[in-house]
């Protein structure tokens, strides 16, 4: 009889307590088609994180974590189906790695308040978190890449570009089009020259672009490419004898894949970048520990390390933290995806805190406000170098023109407001 | 020599180098469609699964690898051996013909007689098919395809040029090499045609494949050939474009730049194919440093192709070289 009564009181007991349901973060990854090479080092670097604070700290908050994978193959009507069939599993945060598919979800997430992160993509004045109430873009985005390469050449001159000739390279779609009217803006400022030299997608054959840059001689060229663009470019400037030392690409040109295939042709190939490259951070010794070791790793355990990998990663822990600044503001640790939102607003990256979690200077500190959802803009330069065959950081995470870029956020955010009628979501 | 006309000579001449890569491609749609009446939608495919099988045989890396893990909780990735690049361009021509085989035995020989439509359908079935077994016999990463081939500036092209006009002209020795091997292949293609038993037979079937059967020629054993045949030539459009850009899943794609040259050549003519891909080649190019670049924008030569073609199919709907199609009701 004491038996039973005890049973029924342990069962009472487990009904009246909470059910802690896991944290879900979707993952809506790319491990197949042309751009599979990109997709699976970010999927396994998001995905690996969470499974290492899941097996070292039990989860965020005690609760567990759990990554929903979802295959887009990098198309925008599979990243909206995989959108649909995952908002009911109480997805917490979504990160659909496309601008493409960054701009069909912003209306959908927000009218079922659930937040998005574009780290680095997207549209780059969803950083006025005034008009785009659930969509993030922090630490930086397009605008902040392109005057973060033309502070770097600044730096590089003496701080004169006045005369000097600039060349963009940039993938025919609204993505490489977006830095355009910044440095358009930035050149009338310093005073450089700047030609535009458009790619057609999917960019294997660059040969009238290269010709022109041969013959136009530029003393720069900033790429804006994705995929087999930037092997093809950065081939054909090794072709033309273009100084490597003189290109820069932005962050989604400059991964280990974008340079490998031109061997030691592309030694000295510069690109942007807002988190730290290599694998030298305690928090890889946590992953190996608790991940690979365990046989838990996302992927074949191959990707650890290479720019792709810990921007994934980086994604993770900007999330982690978020749930976890959510889980303080609410003071429950089974969050929902509108009080992630409130944690993600409300989110402070200070070195003392990535010291905390293995990753010193991996990024840069910042704090996110309901005004501002794209960070402080702070952009860093990495350098391969093809003898070591790795990427090396060159400069600090480095200050860009808000002078130019806020009024241009100010104005493409207030016209979505318009056109969306959209009230004010600060006040 | 006024710099504009030299750069626009040099714009010429990359133009008819990057339309023998743009034939290399066509050139194995030609010879499918030529045999067997299918537009082979996977021949992208097939470029791009004979050079991952290509890189994937000179690193030694042991196929369906992460397959092989996951089921056996093993971890091997490679043998530990690096096999030269001419003996592994052969294993990976035999695999291309098992491959044919394959195609034969267990799709095309099931849909004989299918009217034009199922087969393109059945080919486009066989390229996503082929993509993922691609993918799960050799991964997904960007592979680089070093078989010797040179790259960069040719020296001796620039420095005589610049003697002669005051202008060094930019040609790619990749596509020098291209060019040579793009005639040669066409040689070797016509006179295989032309004075083989083989060669016999595969016209004899692209004539009329009844007539073939009932003379003895075995139509099995010609498809068979004849998917081979495009397994080299799409080998070597890997290759080529391969060494360009690494080898990786978008490879597939170059096909797109094949359609113009077939629209425009004709799909039954071999010749068709390099003289299309010429045109195309110097059309886009030109038109893109004459018209594109300072009047539109640039970025045109994609849709300039096709636009090409277009016209020259609106007077010639058969393409330059192709058969005219003559049907007695």
């Amino acid at each position: 009889m004491k038996y039973k009564l005890g049973t029924a009181a342990v069962a009472a007991l487990m009904a009246a307590s909470p059910v802690m349901a896991d944290l879900v973060f979707p993952s809506l990854s790319y491990r197949t088609g042309p751009y599979a090479a990109g997709g699976i080092p970010f999927a396994d670097g998001y995905a690996d994180y969470f499974s290492m604070i899941n097996a070292r700290d039990g989860g965020i908050g005690g609760v567990a974590a759990r990554v929903l994978e979802c295959e887009t193959g990098y198309n925008t009507e599979k990243g909206v189906e995989c959108y649909e069939s995952t908002k009911g599993e109480g997805a917490l945060v979504y990160q659909p790695l496309s601008t493409g598919i960054t701009y069909q979800l912003i209306p959908k997430t927000t009218a079922d308040n659930i937040p998005m992160h574009t780290m680095g993509y997207g549209r780059t004045s969803a950083a006025n978190g005034d008009v785009f109430s659930h969509t993030f873009n922090y630490p930086a985005n397009y605008w902040n890449g392109a005057s973060g390469a033309i502070s770097y050449l600044l730096n590089e001159n003496g701080g004169d570009l006045k005369g000097k000739k600039i060349a963009l390279v940039y993938h025919n779609s609204a993505y490489g089009k977006e830095p355009i009217r910044t440095l358009e803006e930035l050149a009338a400022k310093h005073g450089f020259e700047l030609s535009l030299l458009p790619v057609d997608h999917p960019g294997q054959e660059q040969k009238s672009q290269w010709l022109q840059i041969r013959r136009d001689r530029p003393d720069n060229v900033i790429m804006y490419g994705w995929g087999v663009m930037n092997q093809v470019a950065i081939q054909e400037a090794a072709n033309i004898r273009f100084p490597m030392e003189n290109f820069i690409g932005i962050w989604w040109s400059g991964s280990e894949n974008d340079v490998l295939p031109a061997g030691a042709a592309a030694n000295g190939y510069k690109a942007l970048t807002f988190h730290a490259v290599g694998d030298d951070f305690p928090v890889f010794a946590d992953i190996q520990k608790h991940v690979v070791d365990a046989g838990n790793a996302a992927g074949a355990g191959d990707q650890i390390g290479t720019v792709l990998y810990n921007r994934g990663l980086y994604a993770a822990m900007l999330a982690a933290e978020a749930a976890r600044t959510a889980q303080g503001i609410h003071g429950t640790a089974d969050i929902t995806p509108a009080m992630m939102r409130d944690g993600m607003e409300a989110l402070e990256i200070t070195e003392a805190r990535m010291t905390e979690l293995g990753m010193p200077n991996f990024g840069p500190s910042f704090n996110v406000s309901c005004a501002n959802h794209g960070g402080p803009g702070l952009i860093g330069v990495t350098q391969w170098d093809a003898g070591a065959s790795e990427w090396k950081l060159i400069s600090n995470f480095a200050a860009t023109d808000m002078d130019v870029i806020q009024p241009l956020i100010d104005a493409d955010s207030g016209s979505y407001a318009t056109e969306n009628n959209i009230a004010s979501n600060c006040k | 020599m006024p710099e504009q006309l030299a750069f626009t000579i040099e714009v010429f001449l990359n133009g008819l180098m990057a339309g023998v890569l743009y034939a290399l491609v066509a050139l194995g749609f030609v010879l499918i469609y030529k045999a067997s009446g299918i537009f082979n939608y996977a021949q992208g495919v097939m470029a791009l699964f004979a050079a991952l099988t290509l890189v994937g045989i000179m690193e030694g890396q042991v196929p369906f690898a992460h397959l092989i893990n996951a089921i056996l909780g093993t971890d091997v990735h490679h043998f530990g051996w690096h096999v030269p690049a001419f003996l592994a361009i052969g294993l990976t021509m035999v695999v291309m013909i098992v491959l044919a085989y394959l195609v034969q035995r267990f799709v095309f020989r099931y849909l004989v007689g299918q009217e034009p439509i199922i087969l393109f359908m059945a080919t486009i079935g066989l390229a996503y098919f082929m993509e993922g077994v691609g993918d799960l016999m050799w991964g997904s990463e960007i592979k680089t395809l070093d078989v010797g081939l040179p790259q960069g500036i040719n020296i001796a092209i620039d420095e005589t040029t610049y003697g002669w006009f005051g202008y060094g002209f930019f040609i790619d020795n990749l596509d020098i090499v291209a060019a040579i091997i793009a005639i040669l292949l066409v040689t070797g293609l016509v006179l295989f045609a032309q004075y083989t038993k083989q060669g016999r037979a595969m016209r004899a079937v692209a004539d009329d494949h009844q007539a073939a059967l009932s003379v003895g020629v075995s139509l099995n054993f010609i498809w068979i050939l004849v998917w081979s045949l495009a397994g080299f030539v799409a080998l070597v459009a890997g290759i080529m474009w391969g060494a360009k850009s690494g080898v990786q899943f978008s490879l597939s794609l170059i096909a797109l730049k094949a359609l113009p040259v077939l629209m425009l050549g004709g799909f039954t003519s071999i010749p068709g194919a390099i003289v299309g891909g010429l045109i195309i080649g110097v059309g886009e190019k030109l038109f893109e440093f004459l018209i594109g670049a300072p009047f539109l924008g640039g970025a045109t030569e994609n849709w300039f192709a096709y636009m090409l073609a277009l016209i020259f199919l609106v007077f010639r709907p058969q393409g330059l070289f192709g058969e005219k199609i003559i049907e007695r009701v």
